[in-house]
């Protein structure tokens, strides 16, 4: 097992390089609010289903379980953009 | 790389482990969503207060929430093939998830040395509350974390013996996944 190797590895180095753009990048205030905000939180939603489907594994669980895990992602971060749209 | 022909689908761990997960997350998504509705009503206070916060130590504790994940996650694939590194590999998700725990003893004792509390407003009332249930949350994923590596060391999970380090993994994937949504909310929207 070469631990560089491994896929899960290669999430990680992802999720590391998102982390890094949304919290000293995108977060600035040069941007404009809306595109911020957009650009934070769908990196968000794409971290989390990274974390999902590759560390927790559910990348190989029964569809009902990935359904409502990956929906849960959709109206979380559709609720948090939604009201902040509205607001 | 892990080949698709050694994961039938199922779910890690127990199918009750998977119940309290999913209740779990669905607690944690009313929280974001009152959160939101709350800051929907006066924006310009939560934006005001958000911005004292420290969100460069955020965003540190996010990549250790994240390598700590990740240690994880190998130290399971490593056990399924009896690779002896699996011990050192949940030492290390252990101690990224205590080096956590001391961030935000720091964070909370700068905030608390500035005269600032739950009801300084309501901004920081959210912010103690969400950050002290992940933080309660990431307490017991690094205890279990502790209590697995004690056992990985004792060689307990061998020969295909490892529902309760799966239990375990699940549980500390989802505190990071927590995070990763609690983060963003608190200390980058503006």
């Amino acid at each position: 097992m070469r631990l560089m190797r491994e896929r899960a590895t290669m999430v990680w180095l992802g999720l590391m390089t998102a982390t890094c753009v949304s919290t000293w990048v995108l977060s600035r205030d040069a941007l404009r609010p809306s595109v911020a905000m957009v650009g934070i939180f769908l990196l968000a939603a794409v971290k989390v289903r990274y974390v999902m489907l590759d560390f927790m594994e559910l990348r190989w669980a029964p569809v009902r379980a990935r359904l409502f895990f990956q929906l849960w992602i959709v109206v979380v971060i559709g609720l948090i953009l939604g009201f902040w749209f509205a607001s | 790389m892990s080949t698709t022909s050694e994961h039938r689908s199922r779910l890690p761990g127990v199918d009750g482990l998977w119940v309290f997960i999913g209740f779990d997350a669905v607690i944690f998504a009313l929280l974001f969503a009152s959160f939101q509705h709350d800051r929907y009503g006066d924006p310009a206070l939560f934006e005001a207060s958000r911005r004292t916060l420290n969100f460069h130590l955020a965003g540190l504790d996010t990549l250790l929430l994240l390598t700590s994940s990740w240690l994880v996650a190998l130290a399971v694939q490593a056990v399924a093939r009896d690779d002896p590194r699996a011990p050192r590999l949940l030492l290390g998700g252990m101690l990224t998830g205590a080096m956590f725990v001391v961030s935000k003893s720091v964070e909370y004792a700068e905030k608390l040395i500035d005269g600032i509390t739950p009801a300084t407003d309501a901004l920081y009332g959210w912010y103690f509350l969400l950050t002290g249930v992940h933080l309660a949350h990431v307490l017991a994923g690094t205890g279990l974390l502790g209590y697995t590596w004690r056992r990985s060391r004792r060689g307990a999970y061998r020969d295909g013996n490892r529902v309760v380090l799966e239990c375990v993994a699940s549980f500390w994937h989802l505190v990071d996944l927590l995070w990763l949504v609690l983060f963003p909310l608190l200390y980058l929207q503006r």
